[in-house]
Protein backbone atom coordinates (compact mmCIF):
# COMPACT_ATOMS: atom_id res chain seq x y z
CA UNK A 1 0.00 0.00 0.00
CA UNK A 2 1.13 3.47 -0.87
CA UNK A 3 1.10 5.92 2.09
CA UNK A 4 2.91 9.17 1.21
CA UNK A 5 4.96 10.70 4.02
CA UNK A 6 3.93 14.30 3.37
CA UNK A 7 0.25 13.74 4.26
CA UNK A 8 -1.72 13.50 7.49
CA UNK A 9 -4.14 10.62 8.01
CA UNK A 10 -7.37 9.89 9.88
CA UNK A 11 -8.01 6.46 11.38
CA UNK A 12 -11.14 6.39 9.20
CA UNK A 13 -8.84 6.26 6.12
CA UNK A 14 -8.98 9.84 4.82
CA UNK A 15 -5.81 11.77 4.01
CA UNK A 16 -5.26 15.52 4.43
CA UNK A 17 -2.71 17.58 2.55
CA UNK A 18 -2.01 20.91 4.24
CA UNK A 19 -1.40 23.70 1.74
CA UNK A 20 -0.77 27.42 1.96
CA UNK A 21 -4.40 28.32 1.34
CA UNK A 22 -6.26 25.42 2.97
CA UNK A 23 -6.14 21.65 2.67
CA UNK A 24 -7.12 18.88 0.27
CA UNK A 25 -8.83 15.64 1.38
CA UNK A 26 -9.10 12.23 -0.22
CA UNK A 27 -9.18 8.56 0.76
CA UNK A 28 -6.11 6.41 1.20
CA UNK A 29 -4.77 3.75 -1.12
CA UNK A 30 -5.75 1.19 1.50
CA UNK A 31 -9.34 2.52 1.55
CA UNK A 32 -9.76 2.55 -2.22
CA UNK A 33 -8.38 -0.96 -2.44
CA UNK A 34 -10.70 -2.26 0.28
CA UNK A 35 -13.70 -0.60 -1.40
CA UNK A 36 -12.72 -1.88 -4.84
CA UNK A 37 -14.16 -0.27 -7.98
CA UNK A 38 -15.83 3.00 -6.99
CA UNK A 39 -18.95 3.60 -9.08
CA UNK A 40 -20.65 6.54 -7.35
CA UNK A 41 -19.49 9.54 -5.31
CA UNK A 42 -21.58 12.02 -3.36
CA UNK A 43 -19.68 15.19 -2.46
CA UNK A 44 -20.52 17.99 0.00
CA UNK A 45 -21.74 21.44 -1.00
CA UNK A 46 -19.09 24.14 -1.02
CA UNK A 47 -19.51 26.60 1.83
CA UNK A 48 -20.67 23.89 4.22
CA UNK A 49 -19.12 24.14 7.69
CA UNK A 50 -18.20 20.77 9.14
CA UNK A 51 -16.94 19.36 12.42
CA UNK A 52 -14.06 16.93 12.60
CA UNK A 53 -15.44 13.41 12.25
CA UNK A 54 -18.67 14.55 10.57
CA UNK A 55 -19.91 12.57 7.55
CA UNK A 56 -19.28 14.81 4.55
CA UNK A 57 -19.27 12.52 1.54
CA UNK A 58 -20.16 9.01 0.43
CA UNK A 59 -18.19 6.73 -1.83
CA UNK A 60 -19.98 3.71 -3.25
CA UNK A 61 -18.60 0.59 -4.85
CA UNK A 62 -20.77 -2.17 -6.28
CA UNK A 63 -20.57 -3.91 -2.90
CA UNK A 64 -21.30 -1.11 -0.45
CA UNK A 65 -21.67 2.55 0.42
CA UNK A 66 -18.94 4.02 2.65
CA UNK A 67 -19.14 7.24 4.61
CA UNK A 68 -16.29 9.71 4.32
CA UNK A 69 -15.55 11.81 7.42
CA UNK A 70 -14.09 15.30 7.66
CA UNK A 71 -10.58 14.81 9.06
CA UNK A 72 -10.64 18.34 10.53
CA UNK A 73 -13.22 21.02 11.35
CA UNK A 74 -13.57 23.73 8.75
CA UNK A 75 -15.38 24.98 5.70
CA UNK A 76 -15.66 23.10 2.40
CA UNK A 77 -14.16 25.38 -0.25
CA UNK A 78 -14.19 23.16 -3.35
CA UNK A 79 -15.12 19.67 -4.54
CA UNK A 80 -13.57 17.55 -7.26
CA UNK A 81 -16.13 18.13 -10.03
CA UNK A 82 -14.51 15.50 -12.28
CA UNK A 83 -15.31 12.63 -9.92
CA UNK A 84 -19.04 12.11 -10.56
CA UNK A 85 -18.28 11.35 -14.21
CA UNK A 86 -15.19 9.28 -13.46
CA UNK A 87 -15.43 7.87 -9.93
CA UNK A 88 -12.84 5.22 -10.84
CA UNK A 89 -10.25 8.02 -10.56
CA UNK A 90 -10.37 7.38 -6.80
CA UNK A 91 -9.04 3.87 -7.43
CA UNK A 92 -6.46 4.91 -9.98
CA UNK A 93 -5.06 8.01 -8.27
CA UNK A 94 -6.23 8.15 -4.66
CA UNK A 95 -3.65 10.81 -3.74
CA UNK A 96 -3.81 12.74 -7.03
CA UNK A 97 -6.69 13.29 -9.46
CA UNK A 98 -8.91 11.22 -7.17
CA UNK A 99 -9.04 13.86 -4.41
CA UNK A 100 -12.52 14.50 -2.94
CA UNK A 101 -12.75 18.05 -1.61
CA UNK A 102 -10.82 21.05 -0.29
CA UNK A 103 -11.36 22.39 3.19
CA UNK A 104 -10.32 25.56 5.02
CA UNK A 105 -9.37 24.18 8.46
CA UNK A 106 -10.54 26.09 11.54
CA UNK A 107 -7.20 25.43 13.23
CA UNK A 108 -3.98 26.10 11.36
CA UNK A 109 -2.36 23.08 13.06
CA UNK A 110 -4.92 20.29 13.11
CA UNK A 111 -4.71 17.77 15.96
CA UNK A 112 -5.78 14.17 16.24
CA UNK A 113 -4.40 13.09 12.88
CA UNK A 114 -1.74 10.47 12.23
CA UNK A 115 1.58 10.48 10.44
CA UNK A 116 2.09 8.08 7.54
CA UNK A 117 3.92 5.57 9.73
CA UNK A 118 1.34 5.75 12.54
CA UNK A 119 -1.48 5.30 10.02
CA UNK A 120 0.28 2.33 8.42
CA UNK A 121 0.63 0.81 11.87
CA UNK A 122 -3.17 0.94 12.35
CA UNK A 123 -3.59 -1.16 9.20
CA UNK A 124 -1.44 -4.04 10.34
CA UNK A 125 -2.97 -4.43 13.79
CA UNK B 1 -22.94 -16.19 19.05
CA UNK B 2 -19.92 -16.71 16.89
CA UNK B 3 -19.31 -20.05 15.25
CA UNK B 4 -15.82 -21.01 14.11
CA UNK B 5 -15.01 -19.90 10.57
CA UNK B 6 -14.74 -22.71 8.02
CA UNK B 7 -12.16 -22.71 5.28
CA UNK B 8 -13.20 -23.74 1.78
CA UNK B 9 -11.56 -26.91 0.46
CA UNK B 10 -10.25 -24.57 -2.25
CA UNK B 11 -8.64 -22.18 0.26
CA UNK B 12 -5.14 -22.83 -1.09
CA UNK B 13 -6.32 -21.95 -4.63
CA UNK B 14 -7.71 -18.63 -3.41
CA UNK B 15 -4.52 -17.83 -1.53
CA UNK B 16 -2.42 -18.63 -4.61
CA UNK B 17 -4.57 -16.23 -6.65
CA UNK B 18 -4.24 -13.46 -4.06
CA UNK B 19 -7.99 -13.27 -3.42
CA UNK B 20 -9.43 -10.81 -0.96
CA UNK B 21 -11.23 -12.96 1.61
CA UNK B 22 -14.27 -12.08 3.73
CA UNK B 23 -16.39 -13.97 6.25
CA UNK B 24 -19.71 -15.13 4.76
CA UNK B 25 -22.28 -17.40 6.44
CA UNK B 26 -19.60 -18.94 8.68
CA UNK B 27 -17.09 -19.37 5.85
CA UNK B 28 -13.95 -17.52 4.87
CA UNK B 29 -14.56 -16.89 1.17
CA UNK B 30 -13.11 -14.86 -1.72
CA UNK B 31 -15.03 -11.65 -2.39
CA UNK B 32 -12.87 -10.71 -5.38
CA UNK B 33 -9.63 -11.56 -7.18
CA UNK B 34 -8.91 -9.12 -10.02
CA UNK B 35 -11.79 -6.80 -9.15
CA UNK B 36 -15.55 -7.06 -9.00
CA UNK B 37 -16.27 -5.16 -12.22
CA UNK B 38 -13.75 -7.15 -14.26
CA UNK B 39 -15.11 -10.42 -12.87
CA UNK B 40 -18.71 -9.40 -13.55
CA UNK B 41 -17.86 -8.46 -17.12
CA UNK B 42 -15.85 -11.64 -17.74
CA UNK B 43 -18.84 -13.75 -16.69
CA UNK B 44 -21.24 -11.84 -18.97
CA UNK B 45 -18.88 -11.83 -21.97
CA UNK B 46 -16.66 -14.89 -21.58
CA UNK B 47 -16.66 -17.01 -18.43
CA UNK B 48 -16.24 -16.83 -14.67
CA UNK B 49 -15.28 -19.57 -12.22
CA UNK B 50 -16.79 -19.42 -8.72
CA UNK B 51 -16.07 -21.47 -5.61
CA UNK B 52 -19.46 -22.54 -4.30
CA UNK B 53 -18.15 -25.14 -1.85
CA UNK B 54 -19.91 -23.28 0.95
CA UNK B 55 -23.27 -24.20 -0.60
CA UNK B 56 -24.62 -27.21 1.26
CA UNK B 57 -24.79 -30.49 -0.61
CA UNK B 58 -27.29 -32.84 1.01
CA UNK B 59 -27.66 -36.32 -0.45
CA UNK B 60 -31.08 -37.87 0.12
CA UNK B 61 -31.04 -41.64 -0.24
CA UNK B 62 -33.28 -44.62 0.37
CA UNK B 63 -36.56 -46.18 -0.71
CA UNK B 64 -38.37 -43.41 1.20
CA UNK B 65 -36.37 -40.55 -0.36
CA UNK B 66 -38.96 -39.38 -2.86
CA UNK B 67 -41.87 -39.64 -0.43
CA UNK B 68 -39.93 -37.62 2.16
CA UNK B 69 -39.04 -34.88 -0.29
CA UNK B 70 -42.58 -34.77 -1.69
CA UNK B 71 -43.93 -33.98 1.74
CA UNK B 72 -41.26 -31.37 2.55
CA UNK B 73 -40.65 -29.38 -0.65
CA UNK B 74 -42.93 -26.82 -2.29
CA UNK B 75 -42.16 -27.87 -5.86
CA UNK B 76 -43.03 -31.48 -6.67
CA UNK B 77 -39.90 -33.65 -6.89
CA UNK B 78 -42.03 -36.47 -8.34
CA UNK B 79 -42.02 -34.48 -11.59
CA UNK B 80 -38.26 -34.98 -11.98
CA UNK B 81 -36.71 -37.60 -14.21
CA UNK B 82 -33.33 -39.18 -13.48
CA UNK B 83 -30.67 -36.56 -14.24
CA UNK B 84 -33.06 -33.64 -13.92
CA UNK B 85 -33.23 -30.84 -11.34
CA UNK B 86 -35.43 -27.93 -10.41
CA UNK B 87 -35.67 -24.97 -8.07
CA UNK B 88 -37.71 -25.51 -4.92
CA UNK B 89 -38.37 -24.36 -1.37
CA UNK B 90 -38.28 -25.79 2.10
CA UNK B 91 -41.23 -24.02 3.70
CA UNK B 92 -42.51 -23.57 7.26
CA UNK B 93 -46.10 -23.92 8.48
CA UNK B 94 -46.82 -20.31 7.48
CA UNK B 95 -45.59 -20.93 3.95
CA UNK B 96 -42.46 -18.86 4.67
CA UNK B 97 -39.19 -19.90 3.05
CA UNK B 98 -36.84 -21.77 5.39
CA UNK B 99 -34.52 -22.15 2.42
CA UNK B 100 -34.54 -21.98 -1.36
CA UNK B 101 -32.65 -24.80 -3.01
CA UNK B 102 -32.04 -26.92 -6.06
CA UNK B 103 -33.10 -30.55 -5.99
CA UNK B 104 -31.62 -33.01 -8.48
CA UNK B 105 -32.80 -36.55 -9.06
CA UNK B 106 -29.68 -38.68 -9.43
CA UNK B 107 -31.67 -41.93 -9.36
CA UNK B 108 -35.06 -43.21 -8.19
CA UNK B 109 -33.84 -43.48 -4.59
CA UNK B 110 -31.07 -40.89 -4.72
CA UNK B 111 -31.47 -37.10 -4.72
CA UNK B 112 -29.07 -34.19 -4.25
CA UNK B 113 -30.17 -30.96 -2.58
CA UNK B 114 -27.98 -27.87 -3.02
CA UNK B 115 -28.84 -25.42 -0.26
CA UNK B 116 -27.66 -22.08 1.11
CA UNK B 117 -24.56 -22.11 3.30
CA UNK B 118 -26.36 -20.09 5.97
CA UNK B 119 -29.18 -22.68 6.17
CA UNK B 120 -27.29 -25.94 5.70
CA UNK B 121 -27.34 -27.20 9.29
CA UNK B 122 -30.91 -26.00 9.92
CA UNK B 123 -32.05 -27.70 6.72
CA UNK B 124 -30.48 -30.98 7.78
CA UNK B 125 -32.26 -30.70 11.11
CA UNK B 126 -35.60 -29.91 9.47
CA UNK B 127 -35.25 -32.83 7.08
CA UNK B 128 -34.19 -35.33 9.72
CA UNK B 129 -36.72 -34.18 12.32
CA UNK B 130 -39.58 -34.66 9.87
CA UNK B 131 -39.09 -38.34 10.77
CA UNK B 132 -39.73 -39.95 7.41
CA UNK B 133 -38.95 -43.68 7.18
CA UNK B 134 -36.39 -45.35 4.93
CA UNK B 135 -34.45 -42.23 4.04
CA UNK B 136 -31.04 -40.85 4.97
CA UNK B 137 -29.92 -37.23 4.71
CA UNK B 138 -26.15 -37.03 4.30
CA UNK B 139 -23.67 -34.22 3.88
CA UNK B 140 -22.29 -31.89 6.53
CA UNK B 141 -20.68 -28.52 5.74
CA UNK B 142 -17.18 -28.87 4.32
CA UNK B 143 -17.53 -32.46 3.14
CA UNK B 144 -17.71 -31.69 -0.57
CA UNK B 145 -16.57 -29.17 -3.16
CA UNK B 146 -18.71 -27.12 -5.52
CA UNK B 147 -17.69 -24.95 -8.46
CA UNK B 148 -19.75 -22.80 -10.80
CA UNK B 149 -18.46 -22.18 -14.31
CA UNK B 150 -20.69 -19.47 -15.76
CA UNK B 151 -20.77 -17.45 -18.95
CA UNK B 152 -21.22 -17.84 -22.71
CA UNK B 153 -17.88 -19.63 -23.14
CA UNK B 154 -18.48 -22.16 -20.35
CA UNK B 155 -19.43 -25.04 -22.63
CA UNK B 156 -16.40 -24.58 -24.85
CA UNK B 157 -14.05 -24.46 -21.85
CA UNK B 158 -15.54 -27.41 -19.97
CA UNK B 159 -15.68 -29.60 -23.09
CA UNK B 160 -11.90 -29.52 -23.33
CA UNK B 161 -11.65 -31.35 -20.02
CA UNK B 162 -14.26 -34.06 -20.60
CA UNK B 163 -13.88 -37.50 -22.15
CA UNK B 164 -14.20 -37.50 -25.93
CA UNK B 165 -17.85 -37.68 -27.01
CA UNK B 166 -19.35 -36.55 -23.69
CA UNK B 167 -22.80 -35.05 -24.22
CA UNK B 168 -23.25 -32.15 -21.86
CA UNK B 169 -26.55 -31.93 -19.96
CA UNK B 170 -29.37 -29.63 -21.09
CA UNK B 171 -30.50 -26.73 -18.88
CA UNK B 172 -31.61 -27.96 -15.43
CA UNK B 173 -30.16 -31.42 -16.05
CA UNK B 174 -27.04 -33.09 -14.74
CA UNK B 175 -24.70 -35.92 -15.61
CA UNK B 176 -22.00 -37.77 -13.77
CA UNK B 177 -18.76 -37.61 -15.72
CA UNK B 178 -15.02 -37.36 -15.36
CA UNK B 179 -13.26 -34.01 -15.55
CA UNK B 180 -9.65 -34.80 -16.41
CA UNK B 181 -10.19 -38.16 -14.79
CA UNK B 182 -11.90 -36.89 -11.64
CA UNK B 183 -15.47 -37.98 -10.99
CA UNK B 184 -17.99 -35.15 -10.66
CA UNK B 185 -21.63 -34.32 -11.09
CA UNK B 186 -22.03 -31.62 -13.73
CA UNK B 187 -25.33 -29.70 -13.73
CA UNK B 188 -26.36 -27.07 -16.25
CA UNK B 189 -27.53 -24.57 -13.66
CA UNK B 190 -26.28 -21.39 -12.08
CA UNK B 191 -26.95 -18.12 -10.31
CA UNK B 192 -25.77 -15.58 -12.89
CA UNK B 193 -28.36 -15.70 -15.67
CA UNK B 194 -25.72 -16.95 -18.09
CA UNK B 195 -25.33 -20.40 -19.59
CA UNK B 196 -23.07 -22.45 -17.39
CA UNK B 197 -22.45 -25.37 -15.11
CA UNK B 198 -22.31 -26.24 -11.46
CA UNK B 199 -19.84 -28.98 -10.64
CA UNK B 200 -20.08 -31.09 -7.50
CA UNK B 201 -17.28 -33.37 -6.35
CA UNK B 202 -15.26 -34.53 -3.37
CA UNK B 203 -13.00 -31.91 -1.83
CA UNK B 204 -9.73 -33.24 -3.22
CA UNK B 205 -11.05 -33.40 -6.78
CA UNK B 206 -12.53 -29.92 -6.34
CA UNK B 207 -9.10 -28.31 -6.09
CA UNK B 208 -7.83 -30.17 -9.15
CA UNK B 209 -10.92 -29.37 -11.20
CA UNK B 210 -10.68 -25.70 -10.21
CA UNK B 211 -7.10 -25.49 -11.43
CA UNK B 212 -7.87 -27.46 -14.60
CA UNK B 213 -10.75 -25.15 -15.55
CA UNK B 214 -8.73 -21.99 -14.81
CA UNK B 215 -5.99 -23.26 -17.09
CA UNK B 216 -8.37 -24.44 -19.82
CA UNK B 217 -10.23 -21.12 -19.87
CA UNK B 218 -7.24 -18.78 -19.86
CA UNK B 219 -7.26 -18.15 -23.59
CA UNK B 220 -11.01 -17.48 -23.53
CA UNK B 221 -10.87 -14.69 -20.95
CA UNK B 222 -12.10 -16.78 -18.01
CA UNK B 223 -11.54 -15.16 -14.61
CA UNK B 224 -11.86 -16.56 -11.10
CA UNK B 225 -14.82 -14.70 -9.55
CA UNK B 226 -15.72 -13.89 -5.95
CA UNK B 227 -18.86 -13.34 -3.94
CA UNK B 228 -18.96 -9.69 -4.99
CA UNK B 229 -19.67 -10.37 -8.64
CA UNK B 230 -21.77 -13.40 -7.74
CA UNK B 231 -24.15 -11.00 -5.99
CA UNK B 232 -24.24 -8.32 -8.72
CA UNK B 233 -24.70 -10.99 -11.42
CA UNK B 234 -27.57 -12.75 -9.65
CA UNK B 235 -29.39 -9.50 -8.95
CA UNK B 236 -29.16 -8.32 -12.57
CA UNK B 237 -30.93 -11.57 -13.44
CA UNK B 238 -33.52 -11.06 -10.71
CA UNK B 239 -32.53 -14.12 -8.68
CA UNK B 240 -33.41 -13.91 -4.97
CA UNK B 241 -30.95 -14.21 -2.08
CA UNK B 242 -32.17 -16.02 1.02
CA UNK B 243 -31.93 -13.78 4.08
CA UNK B 244 -32.78 -10.73 1.99
CA UNK B 245 -35.39 -11.38 -0.72
CA UNK B 246 -36.59 -14.62 0.87
CA UNK B 247 -36.86 -15.58 4.53
CA UNK B 248 -39.01 -17.62 6.91
CA UNK B 249 -41.21 -14.48 7.05
CA UNK B 250 -41.56 -14.15 3.26
CA UNK B 251 -43.51 -16.67 1.18
CA UNK B 252 -42.58 -17.69 -2.38
CA UNK B 253 -45.84 -16.09 -3.58
CA UNK B 254 -44.90 -12.75 -2.03
CA UNK B 255 -41.44 -13.04 -3.59
CA UNK B 256 -43.04 -13.54 -7.01
CA UNK B 257 -41.83 -17.14 -7.22
CA UNK B 258 -45.21 -18.90 -7.18
CA UNK B 259 -44.20 -20.69 -10.38
CA UNK B 260 -41.97 -22.92 -8.27
CA UNK B 261 -44.75 -23.88 -5.84
CA UNK B 262 -46.80 -26.84 -7.04
CA UNK B 263 -50.28 -26.69 -5.49
CA UNK B 264 -51.79 -29.10 -8.01
CA UNK B 265 -50.45 -32.31 -6.49
CA UNK B 266 -52.29 -34.33 -3.84
CA UNK B 267 -49.57 -34.54 -1.16
CA UNK B 268 -49.38 -31.83 1.52
CA UNK B 269 -46.18 -29.99 2.43
CA UNK B 270 -45.56 -27.50 5.24
CA UNK B 271 -47.53 -24.29 4.75
CA UNK B 272 -49.47 -25.63 1.78
CA UNK B 273 -52.87 -24.57 3.17
CA UNK B 274 -51.58 -21.04 3.85
CA UNK B 275 -50.13 -20.79 0.36
CA UNK B 276 -53.37 -22.03 -1.22
CA UNK B 277 -55.32 -19.46 0.77
CA UNK B 278 -52.89 -16.70 -0.23
CA UNK B 279 -53.08 -17.73 -3.85
CA UNK B 280 -56.90 -17.56 -3.78
CA UNK B 281 -57.22 -14.37 -1.73
CA UNK B 282 -54.12 -12.57 -2.94
CA UNK B 283 -50.95 -11.60 -1.09
CA UNK B 284 -50.59 -8.48 1.04
CA UNK B 285 -46.97 -7.88 -0.05
CA UNK B 286 -45.27 -8.39 -3.35
CA UNK B 287 -41.74 -8.26 -4.70
CA UNK B 288 -41.13 -5.75 -7.51
CA UNK B 289 -38.12 -4.65 -9.54
CA UNK B 290 -36.83 -1.09 -9.27
CA UNK B 291 -34.47 0.74 -11.60
CA UNK B 292 -32.67 3.94 -10.65
CA UNK B 293 -30.85 6.41 -12.84
CA UNK B 294 -27.19 6.88 -13.79
CA UNK B 295 -25.31 9.32 -11.53
CA UNK B 296 -27.76 8.79 -8.68
CA UNK B 297 -26.97 6.80 -5.53
CA UNK B 298 -27.94 3.14 -5.99
CA UNK B 299 -30.69 1.48 -3.95
CA UNK B 300 -29.44 -0.96 -1.31
CA UNK B 301 -30.79 -3.55 1.11
CA UNK B 302 -32.99 -1.94 3.76
CA UNK B 303 -33.69 1.40 2.05
CA UNK B 304 -37.34 2.49 2.39
CA UNK B 305 -39.45 2.74 -0.80
CA UNK B 306 -42.08 5.45 -1.34
CA UNK B 307 -45.00 6.02 -3.68
CA UNK B 308 -46.49 9.50 -3.75
CA UNK B 309 -44.70 10.38 -0.52
CA UNK B 310 -46.03 7.36 1.39
CA UNK B 311 -43.77 4.47 2.35
CA UNK B 312 -44.98 1.28 0.65
CA UNK B 313 -42.09 -1.06 1.35
CA UNK B 314 -38.40 -1.67 1.55
CA UNK B 315 -35.52 -2.64 -0.73
CA UNK B 316 -34.57 -6.29 -0.12
CA UNK B 317 -31.53 -6.32 -2.47
CA UNK B 318 -29.99 -3.45 -4.40
CA UNK B 319 -26.80 -2.78 -6.31
CA UNK B 320 -25.37 -0.41 -8.91
CA UNK B 321 -25.69 -2.66 -11.96
CA UNK B 322 -22.30 -3.03 -13.68
CA UNK B 323 -23.96 -3.98 -16.97
CA UNK B 324 -26.69 -1.32 -17.01
CA UNK B 325 -24.82 1.56 -15.35
CA UNK B 326 -27.59 2.45 -12.92
CA UNK B 327 -29.05 1.12 -9.70
CA UNK B 328 -31.32 -1.92 -9.66
CA UNK B 329 -33.21 -3.44 -6.75
CA UNK B 330 -35.77 -5.92 -5.59
CA UNK B 331 -38.24 -4.38 -3.16
CA UNK B 332 -41.01 -5.90 -1.06
CA UNK B 333 -44.02 -3.55 -1.19
CA UNK B 334 -47.62 -3.64 -0.02
CA UNK B 335 -50.26 -4.68 -2.56
CA UNK B 336 -51.71 -3.60 -4.87
CA UNK B 337 -48.12 -3.26 -6.08
CA UNK B 338 -47.38 -0.47 -8.55
CA UNK B 339 -47.09 -1.62 -12.15
CA UNK B 340 -44.08 -1.55 -14.46
CA UNK B 341 -43.05 1.94 -15.48
CA UNK B 342 -44.63 3.62 -12.46
CA UNK B 343 -42.54 6.27 -10.68
CA UNK B 344 -41.44 5.54 -7.12
CA UNK B 345 -38.74 6.84 -4.81
CA UNK B 346 -36.30 5.27 -2.41
CA UNK B 347 -34.58 7.02 0.45
CA UNK B 348 -30.80 7.28 0.67
CA UNK B 349 -29.16 9.19 3.51
CA UNK B 350 -32.31 11.24 4.07
CA UNK B 351 -32.82 12.07 0.38
CA UNK B 352 -35.55 10.71 -1.92
CA UNK B 353 -34.16 9.32 -5.17
CA UNK B 354 -36.42 8.64 -8.18
CA UNK B 355 -36.85 5.09 -9.46
CA UNK B 356 -39.17 3.24 -11.80
CA UNK B 357 -40.87 -0.10 -11.37
CA UNK B 358 -39.33 -2.68 -13.70
CA UNK B 359 -39.55 -6.39 -14.43
CA UNK B 360 -37.53 -8.26 -11.81
CA UNK B 361 -35.30 -9.73 -14.46
CA UNK B 362 -33.29 -6.58 -15.20
CA UNK B 363 -31.31 -7.93 -18.12
CA UNK B 364 -33.36 -8.99 -21.10
CA UNK B 365 -33.26 -12.71 -21.82
CA UNK B 366 -30.81 -13.78 -24.48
Amino acid sequence: MNTPNDLLYAKSHEWLRLEKDGATVGITDHAQSALSDVVFVELPKTGRKVKAGEVVATVESVKAASDIYAPVAGEITAVNAALPNDPGMINREPYGQGWLFRIQPEQPNPTGLLSASDYTATLTR
Amino acid sequence: MSAPISESPLASCHAALGARMIPFAGWNLPVEYTGLLAEHKATRQAAGLFDISHMGQIRVRGSGALAALESLLANDPAKLQDGEGHYSFLTNEKGGVLDDLYVYRLGSEDFLLVVNASRHREDLQTLIQAGHPNVKFLGEPGESAGLALQGPKSERILSRLLPEGTILPAKNHLIQTKIQGMTAWVARTGYTGEDGFEIFSDTESGTKIWNAILEAGKTDGLLPCGLGSRDSLRLESGFPLHGQDLSPEITPLEAGLGFFVDLSRPRPFPGRAQLEKAKKEGVSRSSIGLVGQPNQPPPRHGYPVFSGGKQIGVVTSGVPSPTLGHGIALALVTTPAPGCGQDLEFEVRGRRIPAKVSPRRFLSKK
